[in-house]
């Protein structure tokens, strides 16, 4: 058990860092017969170069809707209403059809949850692989194409003999490994893991785990990992951004995140999960409490909120810098209100 | 100590699938010389922790009478479960309830929610009237945190899944019983709502007196509210005793490598190291062979592919570990 | 090219603005439940409807002028022309009959034939289906055994024999005959289906509930099962009717009953094709047609309507 300093988890300030991936306004709706659903409120953030950034919060808060979002699959009847999503600069959202289709794997991919049942029972892994490949960059010779697809195979910690087998032919946790190969495949800046883990056991789980970690190190890929499960976010990423009824609450690298959460909505995340370590009384909290389509004017944790106060009723609160890096959206850190 | 009838004794359970004449398949072993006992009091929670595969299910489903066991006996107040008729099904059916993983499969899309609740004061003999029926359906959704009128006449797809879940925690409580097996109760169901459904569980425990088997691979929520504990591996038990023993020092090699995987929320507290290998099912053919976990454990001798190891006791109260490392 | 569902995923879905929630998403407005449900309504309707505004007894023999071609159609027979009026709108046969009467007295009793063998079928399928399924174990393998002799036994060359030897044959009869081979397929169909059910968490629950096998038969599983069982059903019609259709046609069947396989026999016998009247054929084969498909669609659309993922829904 090491502690670490704090400091050692704060990297250089933003202008030294490079953005890859720069998420503006993101607002994104479902429309239902009884009216639209805000289930992406106007979110921004940043994702820095070679980090791994959490995305966490309770179910319906928005976080697997914004990351759809930005690899623009969200299913009907979801709508991006307004936004800006650039990789290295390139605008996702202004490019047509064609060119989307051509440049999103190789800008942005997807380990998609249950990522393992997404792979077809009847093709081999390679062939897989291999479609991913010449779909995007065109035909290549059949020795480069296999040379490639072994050093994806080693990246992620599969024996060379994966390259003939079928996915049935795989346990869970080297089908997982697969998906993952099939992610890095164009060597995109970022890759989004919706939930990489979840179906895996939890020794299984350990591995695939090391084998992102690795994958990050070696190639410097940034990665958005969405999550419920908190401890495998405190062991995997860098920063966590918190979101809550389609707003994010919370942004901050990954130490503070566990030992000094600002926003009550984190608090109250933190407390209640549960531990192998200690023994500790349950938490009871209660859940998403009000309506997606009505939310109340003002800040969105108000009905739960131990410390709200009038002016949290009000207006929605600004997102304030408290720490380099470490940003919070409550009026308990000061009166800032939201614009717009 | 009194010689009491335990409320639950499984003796030595296996349970063997396929590999005859006519069956399709190879031959698992599913379950292998399971033995366990729950006295009638106090009321304890027992975990049965293990990973998709280890036979956990398995057990469950022999308990609650779904699948006939190979070999063994399950006992339920000295009566084999598979010998009970008429009355005697009956108090077994309203005495040890159940509890799944999945919050809507449990529910026949066909009816209202309140469909459960009809089925068991239909059959069951509970004894009451219509209007102490409708109240006592109403007092035990209160303890869950709902009302009637929120859930009773809807549809299930019509509430979220942690509202299904704990209107079959509700239904669970409603019938006071004796034992309730929770196969993965929380799995399912948002952090936010996890922990109000184990507090239930602790509630029924100590206000009254129902005993819980909890069936789960999450040792985190094991570790939160389980007595005991039993792990299981491949369908044997690899390490058994009190939750916190096994937790906090374990003994058996995979049990080790499986708290040592768990990843702590606290990103001050490094994951242990990846042991690699890939389960090996291969040594689960036959219930003659020898110890499952041989292909991966660190610790591996040439004794355990002969046979079995039995359980050997280990410091800690009552403590058991399934290990020829601890042969004296 | 095949290609693993992600990549199926993102080749599909480019545009940022989806199409809006449409009412039209009620899975009951099937084309093809709608259209055979349409087809099947009509040829009832036919018969109902019918002969309130066409005399039936037209159909006897004898009624009408011979060998008459439908309105305002010249054929030469044998060497003499004949032209169709309005009195006939579909032309006679060589017997003097209407066809517009054969039609409207004969669709509705082909109908009823195959209807009441496969709802006799369809109920002894669901008692032993449900039995063997359930119960499993040696009923379970009588049930299957004598299920699976049955359906490998000629159904054609039994009922032709069976048929021969039963000298007068009522459409009751028919349909009893008929029924005998029409309930393999429906037992060996719920079986399956209560296989699956009897593992459903909800089945799984009335049983901790203490439900009796027959409730849970009745209460849990049939509801679910009725979209497939109404499909099924549609599926072994058209298969009882055509069974009937095919004996009558040898002349096997009820020969003072002008059923639509009574019509063909007769005209086959009379050789009415080579003769050039291609309606005596022609319309009660369409009639079937139109039965037949109608039944089909019905029966495919039903799938669609159960199965939301062969709508091209993503489940």
């Amino acid at each position: 058990m090491i502690a670490q300093p704090a400091s050692n988890f704060v990297r250089a300030s933003q202008a030294n860092r490079e953005v890859v991936l720069d998420v503006r306004n993101l607002r994104i709706h479902y429309e239902t017969p009884k009216g639209d659903v805000i289930a992406v409120n106007g979110i921004s953030f940043q994702v820095y170069k070679g980090e791994i950034v959490g995305l966490v919060g309770e179910s319906g808060c928005g976080k697997t809707t914004a990351a759809m979002g930005i690899l623009q699959l969200v299913p009907s009847p979801g709508r991006i209403l307004a936004g800006e999503i650039l990789i290295n600069g390139l605008d996702m959202l202004g490019l047509t059809g064609e060119e989307l289709r051509e440049r999103r794997w190789r800008e942005l991919s997807l380990i998609p949850q249950g990522a393992m049942n997404s792979l077809n029972p009847v093709m081999r892994v390679r062939d897989q692989i291999g479609d991913a490949i010449i779909t995007h960059e065109g035909q290549q010779p059949k020795d480069k194409l296999k040379a490639r697809i072994l050093e994806l195979f080693a990246l992620v910690g599969l024996p060379p003999r994966v390259y003939d087998l079928y996915p049935h032919e795989l346990s869970g946790g080297m089908k997982q490994r697969a998906c993952i190969a099939m992610a890095i495949a164009l060597s995109p800046p970022v890759i989004i893991a919706d939930e990489p883990t979840s179906a895996l056991d939890v020794v299984v789980q350990r591995v695939v785990a090391q084998t992102l970690l690795d994958v990050k190190e070696r190639l410097g890929v940034s990665m958005i990992m969405i999550g419920h499960d908190m401890g495998l976010q405190a062991q995997m990423v860098d920063r966590i951004i918190v979101m809550y009824a389609g707003n994010i609450v919370e942004v901050t690298p990954v130490f503070p995140a566990f030992h000094n959460p600002l926003h009550p909505y984190t608090q109250l995340l933190i407390s209640s999960i549960p531990s192998i370590r200690e023994r500790k009384p349950l938490k009871i909290t209660t859940g998403l409490t009000h309506d997606l389509r009505n939310p109340p004017p003002g800040c969105s944790f108000q009905l739960r909120c131990p410390h709200v106060m009038d002016i949290c009723k009000k207006t929605q609160p600004a997102m304030i810098e408290r720490e380099p890096e470490h940003r919070v959206a409550c009026y308990l850190y000061g009166k800032e209100e939201a614009k717009g | 100590m009194t010689t009491a009838t335990p409320l639950l004794e499984i003796r030595n359970a296996t349970k063997v699938y396929g590999g005859g004449f006519l069956q399709s398949g190879s031959r698992v072993v599913a379950l292998q010389n399971f033995s366990m006992t729950i006295p009638e009091k106090p009321a304890v929670i027992t975990t049965i922790a293990g990973e998709s595969g280890s036979g956990k299910t398995t057990l469950a489903n022999a308990i609650l009478g779904f699948i006939n066991l190979t070999a063994g006996q399950i006992f339920y107040r000295g009566q084999d479960i598979t010998t009970l008729t008429g009355q005697d099904a009956t108090n077994y059916r309203r005495e040890v309830q159940a509890v799944f993983q999945d919050p809507y499969e449990v529910y026949n899309p066909f009816y209202r929610v309140k469909h459960i609740y009809d089925m068991v004061i239909a059959h069951l003999d509970l004894g009451y009237t219509k209007s102490q029926a409708r109240e006592v359906i109403e007092q035990s959704l209160r303890v869950v945190g709902l009302r009637g009128e929120e859930v009773l006449e809807k549809y299930p797809h019509q509430l979220s899944g942690g509202q299904r879940q704990r209107v079959m925690v509700a239904r669970a409580y409603m019938m006071n019983p004796k034992l309730i097996i929770a196969d993965e109760p929380v799995s399912a169901v948002d952090a936010s709502l996890r922990a109000m459904i184990l507090d239930v569980m602790l509630k029924l425990r100590d206000d009254l007196g129902v005993s819980f088997l909890y069936i789960t691979h999450d040792l985190s929520t094991a570790y939160q509210i389980g007595d005991d504990i039993f792990v299981l591996y491949q369908g044997s038990i690899a390490e058994r005793g009190r939750t916190v023993d096994v937790i906090e020092r374990p003994h058996h090699p995979y049990v080790q490598m499986l708290i040592n995987s768990v990843p702590v929320p606290d990103p001050a507290v490094k994951w242990g190291a990846v042991l690699e290998g890939v389960a090996d099912e291969s040594l689960r053919a036959t219930v003659e062979s020898g110890c499952r976990f041989y292909p991966r454990c660190p610790s591996r001798m040439d004794r355990c592919l002969q046979a079995m190891p039995p359980l050997y006791a280990v410091d800690g109260h009552e403590q058991q570990a399934a290990c020829y490392l601890y042969h004296k | 090219m095949a290609e693993s569902a992600i990549m199926q995923d993102l080749d599909t879905t480019t545009s940022k603005s989806a199409r809006r929630f449409s009412r039209w998403d009620n899975p009951w407005f099937n084309t093809k439940f709608l259209i055979g449900a349409g087809m099947v309504l009509f040829i009832v309707l036919l018969g109902l409807v019918g002969p309130l505004f066409w005399d039936t007894r037209l159909a006897r023999v004898g009624s009408a002028e011979l060998n008459l071609p439908p309105m305002g159609i010249t054929v030469e027979v044998d060497g003499i022309k004949y032209v169709g009026t309005a009195k006939n709108p579909l032309g006679t046969e060589s017997n003097g009959r209407d066809m517009l009467a054969l039609l409207i007295t004969g669709a509705p009793m082909s109908l009823q034939v195959g209807v009441i063998a496969a709802l006799i079928g369809m109920g002894v399928g669901i008692v032993l289906g449900s039995a063997a399924g359930y119960l499993g174990g040696w009923v379970d393998n009588v049930i299957r055994t004598l299920a699976d002799s049955v359906i490998t036994i000629p159904a054609l060359a039994v009922l032709i024999t069976i048929s021969a030897y039963v000298r007068q044959i009522e459409l009751s009869t028919m349909a009893l005959i008929l029924a005998l081979f029409a309930w393999p397929a429906p037992t060996r169909f719920v079986r399956a289906q209560v296989l699956t059910l009897r593992e459903r968490g909800y089945v799984r629950m009335a049983r901790l509930s203490g439900v009796p096998p027959l409730e849970i038969m009745l209460k849990e599983m049939m509801p679910n099962m009725l979209p497939w069982i109404a499909a099924s059903l549609s599926g072994n019609i058209t298969g009882t009717i055509l069974a009937a259709s095919s004996l009558e046609a040898l002349g096997l069947g009820p020969t003072r009953i002008p059923t639509l396989g009574m019509t063909i026999y007769y005209a086959i016998r009379a050789v009415a094709m080579l003769r050039g009247m291609w309606w005596w054929l022609g319309f009660p084969i369409l009639t079937l047609t139109i039965i037949f498909v109608g039944f089909f669609l019905i029966a495919t659309g039903l799938d669609e309507i159960a199965n939301p993922r062969l709508r091209g829904v993503k489940a």
